[in-house]
């Protein structure tokens, strides 16, 4: 006996009623579906321990050098975070790079890369120290540092930055990415702050000691 | 009291079972009066070699399961614990990875097969579709069995894939944290891919290996010569081009099986590795969060479809690069589920197509393995240039399929099997 032959028997006038029965039925059904799912898929999103994991961290920078890097250093939830140390001659650099057209986004227009402090040419709060987080924009890789102004295998014409190996995406000095290559956004710039003038905090944006 | 001979008992306690569970009748449907066509060739053995796969998997993954831990600071550990203190742990480790290559080894010829002689045509759409769909759950098996190591190609290829869920518009940065459960891949990660891994993702391949199986045994068997057997029947009902599949087929893939199992012990004994392609370099060494290694490349099972997500470099309609790889990727790998309906050939096999059918499937295989070998090493702008031309030719395979199918001159098929 098929559905239609099923639904067809009994008086025809109990037939919207019987049909109204199955649909109140069937959307009882999915509220309550909908409702068990919820705690098998919350279940999925960073626990307590692994939020509480994401605790501010110290960063001693006394020792930081210009044209050297600190880190990559599990600062920000667990991620690496870089602190790159600038000469007056790799702010120059930057500031310059500015107005030049090889950039994706000089001017920091992605608003959600960065805290508003570091919206400038250095991307940093002190343009001599550089705080960015070391997870390549494409695919998560961690780029590597390349401090030094002088020929790459993957660019002859390197000014300095970091370059991930797995797609061959290039940033300058400040995080900021390279046009024409996979990454499509700046490195992001974790909240921080400077405690004192040799200690940075990842993770607040305020000095509040 | 004379006792009955026991020949007799098990025809009794088949009786007695029969009237209980649908035994005979079970064997009979898909054995021995399951007419398969007589004029299968090697291409037939991959279906069953892929079972045999499957067994394998299970068996040597429940006693992996026994001695692996599946946390951050006890996985790295508990493999090379494995691998060095567990009595022939090393052999049923080196099976088992041995085995995930080897159960892409035959899907794949398996496919191929299906691409040759048209077994995705009508009457077996859905067949095709269940099929693609084992395939799909074999490349998470895959995917999430190759974090658990915990080595550092571990830790980064997850990362790079997961990662590529942050592509999509809006939701991505959010989705990509809730699939990792953590701000980066961590131990919370581990668990619950360990948990999909092991239970859900074998359960769901196991079901659909079943329903596979049904399926093809309801529409029965194509052939190379792609026509129906069921239309030339004797007096009994029974296919004059069929054979049973118990015991003239079961004989005959017992011996494949054995040359199989010769081959694939000749690896785990002599070359487990593969020289990197089955177990990378990298992932020697323990997952470290702030060290990505120098080269990121899958599997070799998800080569191509690595370059061909690498291969997207550039921004199209307002979207990423990256969002474009995505999408290219995704396509790449669901794009074979519309092939019953893109192939309008009035022949199935590929003996009796014509012959740019037969140069694309060629200029398909070939862009496979290129993409596939790509895929292993570093881009450079030629690499990518070629992957890029590569990914055209994969998708002209298909998009193009409906128009090369009906212009072209086919030959007649044969009214019986050759």
């Amino acid at each position: 006996m098929s559905r239609d032959d099923a639904n067809a028997s009994g008086p025809p006038e109990s037939r919207p009623r019987r049909y109204f029965l199955i649909a109140a039925t069937s959307a009882t059904a999915a509220v309550g579906a909908f409702g068990a799912a919820v705690p098998f898929v919350k279940a999925w999103v960073p626990s307590a321990k692994a939020r509480a994991a994401g605790a501010p961290v110290t960063i001693d920078v006394s020792r930081l050098k210009a044209g050297e890097m600190l880190g990559p250093i599990p600062a920000w939830r667990g991620q690496p975070v870089f602190v790159v140390g600038r000469s007056a001659s790799d702010v120059r650099q930057l500031e310059r790079e500015q107005d030049q057209a090889d950039l994706a986004d000089p001017d920091s227009e992605n608003l959600e890369r960065q805290p508003a402090y570091a919206r400038n040419p250095w991307r940093s709060r002190k343009p001599e120290i550089g705080v960015y987080l070391g997870i390549c924009t494409h695919l998560g890789c961690s780029p590597k540092y390349h401090g030094e102004i002088k020929p790459e295998p993957f660019d002859p014409d390197w000014q300095g930055g970091f370059y991930c190996p797995c797609h061959g995406s290039r940033f300058d000095l400040a995080g900021r990415v390279v046009k024409g290559v996979p990454a499509p956004d700046n490195l992001d710039v974790p909240p921080h702050s400077f405690l004192s003038d040799t200690e940075i905090i990842v993770g607040v944006d305020e000095n509040t000691a | 009291m004379a006792e009955s001979p026991p020949v007799r008992a098990l025809p009794r306690l088949l009786i007695w079972l029969n009237a209980r569970l649908p035994l005979t009748e079970t064997v009979e449907y898909h054995a021995t009066r399951y007419y398969a066509p007589k004029n299968f060739n090697f291409w037939y053995y991959f279906g069953i070699l892929a079972t045999v796969v499957l067994g394998i998997q299970l068996l040597t993954g429940i006693w992996l399961t026994m001695s692996y831990v599946p946390s951050g600071d006890g996985a790295f550990a508990s493999v090379e614990y494995i691998m060095r203190d567990v009595e022939y742990g090393d052999i049923i480790r080196y099976v088992h990875s041995t085995g995930a290559s080897a159960f892409f080894v035959v899907v794949y010829l398996h496919m191929f097969r299906g691409l040759a002689y048209g077994s995705y045509r009508a009457p077996r759409e859905l067949l095709w579709l269940i099929g693609m769909g084992i395939y799909l759950v074999l490349m998470a098996e895959g995917f999430f069995g190759y974090l658990l190591p915990w080595g550092n190609m571990s830790f980064w290829g997850a990362q790079v894939i997961v990662s590529l869920v942050g592509a999509i518009p809006f939701v991505g940065p959010d989705l990509m944290e809730w699939v990792r459960g953590d701000y980066l891949m961590s131990e919370i990660t581990l668990n619950r891919f360990f948990a999909l891994h092991v239970v859900a993702l074998p359960l769901a391949l196991v079901g659909l290996v079943f329903l596979h199986i049904v399926a093809l045994h309801h529409v029965g068997s194509n052939n190379p010569d792609g026509i129906e057997i069921k239309t030339n029947k004797d007096n009994n009902g029974i296919p004059k081009d069929g054979i049973p599949f118990h015991p003239y087929y079961t004989v005959h893939d017992f011996q494949a099986t054995v040359a199989f199992l010769f081959v694939f012990c000749a690896v785990v004994f002599f070359a487990p590795e593969m020289f990197g392609y089955f177990l990378e370099k990298p992932n020697f060494e323990r997952a470290d969060p702030l060290k990505t290694p120098e080269l990121i490349a899958p599997v070799w099972y998800f080569t191509p479809f690595y370059s061909m997500l690498r291969a997207s470099t550039f921004p199209l309609f307002g979207l990423t690069a990256k969002f474009w790889g995505l999408v290219v990727m995704g396509a790449a790998i669901l794009i074979p589920m519309m092939l019953p309906w893109l192939d309008r050939s009035p022949v199935k096999s590929m003996r009796y197509k014509g012959w740019i059918s037969k140069v694309m499937l060629a200029l398909f295989v070939l862009s496979f393995f290129v993409l596939g070998y790509l895929g292993t090493i570093h881009a450079t702008p030629l690499t990518t240039a070629i992957a890029q031309i590569g990914t055209i030719i994969y998708f002209a395979y298909f998009l193009l399929m409906p128009w090369y199918t009906r212009v072209e001159k086919t030959k007649p098929p044969p009214e019986r099997v050759t």
